[in-house]
């Protein structure tokens, strides 16, 4: 998803004049279409007022100094973090990125550029879904079990916290995700309540799932059914895509890659829906085929690659490839994910491990934890009917939900950053 | 000039180097237990079918060790040239580099747009050049574009395949990047063409020639933000064969 929006979004820029919106103004939101809102970007007027550069410094940590890394990830070496800092004294955040997203994404980005406007030092982490974040610091390599997860994104908070504490001063913790990287911070959170060793002050879920079992079987059908033919048939559908590019460019006279250009191009032909859609599910796959690789390479193959083998820098990968991008969240968690974690404890399920990736299962500590917020829109792509209503319950007035925007699309607007930062300063709405 | 010579055949040698230890060898090694996946290709693609990804590519051992050289080259020495060459020129300048280069080089576009037979093209081209020479300053800015006459990019290893070559085995060029022998061919002989007949020629000035050579990579470089595994895929150099693949089947086609 962010590779597309990345392109799609940059072209947008140059369309509409930058203007501050005035504060007082209701919520407006130029994308009406979820699918929209999602992939596309939002235009520069709208965009929030942050600053193009702040001072940013990436560390790099060893969280197991003795594991062996496969010579397959020879470009692998240490977790990259980002810290943005102030010069005084300043409470710090602590953000952990969406499924597949590494510290320094578009979004991270920006959300960076508003904390730091706003007072804060920033602490960026990569996803745990990150073929980067597994092979370097996770230490069950399965991902998707948020309460591991939870500790192992815990551990390597601490670890940055103690690389950088020399250079900055902290005041106090805050903690935020956006995507999976909000429902990870409501289990990091929890496990902090038990270790105190930030003691957050407010912690704030963004766009999360409420089940991630639902959320990437949704995410998983906008591929599978909106491929004519399914994923088998994903050349013809990348021949219709190369095609269009080359219809539009008869059209218009040239080509160019720009974010510029795309968006002439998408304004001129506008995508259908289903094209939309199956634009977010080829996204998601080709995350998570990365994450499967490298879980199952990490754990000595079976799934998708044979074990014990040898793979190296000049090791051709593409038969894993074709295998990855066949191969659906449903299969990984079936075949690979529950018989993992099956085998240390033989009382898990499959139905149980659902209902456990799930903020349901800790309800009771998200109705009583006051300083956790939920921000989120009504029109989210990744929640099943009802699943918003439900978060509205259980938040109350802890809960900013707007009505558009889709899943992360409005995460760079002016009143949605707003809210955030204004939320870290506890000050609600 | 001859410093200039010595210095690449060190760096041919190197590259050499680096392309033999890495060895040629593209199947997984399997160890005494080896035992297969459970999910595989033949069960999940039908017999017969040829994928996108899989790109003709038999030199795909030595091609892979190419890779990895330029993600070191691209680390250590390219891209901490670019940033002292950014840190050094205000973006404005930066720009109007940019457009010095691109408007030398339309007389690649030129060329390759006649021999496509693509006439109207061909004068966009000239007319682009004669603007931006003038009304551009030397090609400074670039005028031409905001009155409408866009850049009309066209290559060897293009009009190659428009007149119907294909592409041929992949090939990963060092520093240059993904390639083909179509492209390759056609990247050595725009290069002799350029430096015979093109401006090179009408300078005559090998030290001008190299200055320009050198700002010329340092330009190209700066203007794609591509990072080797920034993408963080494991599958990049399979990603990046197979866009690269259709990107060109797409310019060749308009």
């Amino acid at each position: 998803m962010r590779r597309w929006s990345a392109i799609i979004l940059l072209s947008l820029l140059l369309g509409f004049p930058a203007a501050v919106i005035a504060a007082d103004k209701p919520y407006f939101y130029p994308y009406v279409n979820p699918l929209e809102a999602t992939v596309m970007e939002l235009p520069s007027y709208y965009h929030a007022d942050i600053p193009d550069k702040v001072p940013t410094k990436t560390f790099s940590l060893t969280v197991f100094p003795d594991r062996e890394i496969p010579k397959v990830f020879w470009y692998e070496d240490g977790l990259d973090f980002s810290l943005v800092y102030q010069k005084e004294k300043a409470p710090l955040v602590f953000i952990i990125a969406g499924t597949g997203a590494r510290f320094n994404s578009p979004k991270m980005l920006n959300m960076q550029k508003a904390l730091y406007q706003a007072g804060y030092h920033v602490i960026s982490i990569t996803s745990p879904t990150h073929m980067h974040f597994i092979v370097n610091a996770s230490s069950t390599m399965t991902p998707g079990n948020l309460y591991e997860d939870a500790k192992d994104v815990y551990k390597v908070m601490q670890l940055a916290m103690d690389k950088v504490k020399k250079n900055i001063e902290v005041s106090s913790f805050h903690l935020t995700g956006y995507s999976l990287g909000g429902i990870q911070a409501a289990f990091v959170s929890m496990l902090d309540e038990e270790k105190k060793i930030f003691d957050f002050e407010r912690v704030l879920l963004i766009n999360p799932p409420v089940n991630l079992y639902t959320s990437v079987n949704i995410l998983d059908s906008m591929l599978t059914e909106n491929i004519p033919g399914g994923i088998n048939n994903i050349d013809s559908w990348m021949d219709e895509v190369m095609k269009r590019l080359a219809a539009a460019e008869k059209k218009m006279g040239y080509f160019e890659l720009s974010g510029e250009y795309i968006y002439k191009a998408y304004k001129r032909f506008p995508p259908r829906e289903d094209f939309l859609a199956s634009l977010v599910g080829v996204a998601f796959r080709t995350d998570s085929s990365n994450m499967v690789f490298a879980a199952d390479v990490m754990k000595g193959g079976g799934f998708i690659t044979p074990t014990d083998v040898t793979m190296t820098n000049s090791t051709a990968l593409t038969p894993f490839y074709i295998v990855g991008n066949r191969t659906s969240f449903k299969d990984y968690f079936e075949d690979h994910f529950v018989p993992y974690f099956r085998a240390k404890d033989p009382s898990l399920t499959e139905e149980k491990m659902i209902k456990m990736l799930s903020l349901r299962n800790i309800e009771p500590y998200l109705r009583s934890a006051e300083k956790i917020g939920l921000l989120h829109n009504e029109d989210d792509i990744i929640l099943a009917p009802g699943e918003i209503d439900y978060l509205e319950e259980l938040f109350g007035s802890r809960a900013k939900i707007f009505p558009t925007g889709g899943h992360c699309g409005n995460m760079n607007h002016q009143d949605v950053v707003d809210f955030m930062v204004n939320f870290f300063a506890g000050q609600d709405g | 000039m001859m410093i200039s010579r010595k210095g690449k055949m060190v760096l041919f040698v190197l590259l050499l180097s680096v392309v033999f230890v890495s060895g040629c060898s593209t199947v997984p090694k399997p160890g005494p237990d080896s035992q297969p996946a459970m999910r595989q290709q033949a069960d999940l693609v039908p017999e017969g079918t040829r994928l996108d990804v899989e790109v003709y590519d038999p030199l795909e051992g030595f091609n892979r060790g190419t890779y990895r050289f330029n993600y070191y080259f691209d680390k250590f020495l390219f891209l901490p040239i670019v940033s002292v060459y950014k840190f050094i020129l205000p973006d404005y300048v930066e720009d109007r580099v940019s457009n010095f280069i691109d408007n030398v080089y339309e007389f690649n576009n030129f060329t390759n747009n006649l021999l496509q037979l693509k006439f109207k093209q061909t004068g966009i081209t000239l007319a682009r050049f004669a603007v931006n020479s003038t009304v551009g300053v030397a090609g400074l800015w670039d005028p031409a574009t905001k009155w409408g006459m866009h850049r009309q990019t066209e290559d060897f290893g293009q009009t190659l395949g428009h007149y119907g070559v294909g592409h041929g085995p992949y090939i990963v060029l060092p520093v240059l990047g993904p390639s083909n022998l179509r492209d390759t061919t056609g990247l050595v002989t725009d290069a002799v063409a350029f430096s015979v007949a093109g401006p090179p020629a009408w300078v005559d000035d090998d030290d001008v020639t190299l200055a320009f050579t050198a700002l010329t990579a340092v330009d190209r470089r700066k203007r794609i933000p591509f990072r080797y595994y920034g993408s963080g895929s494991p599958f990049e150099y399979e990603q990046i064969r197979m866009l690269y693949t259709k990107k060109r089947e797409l310019d060749i086609a308009d």
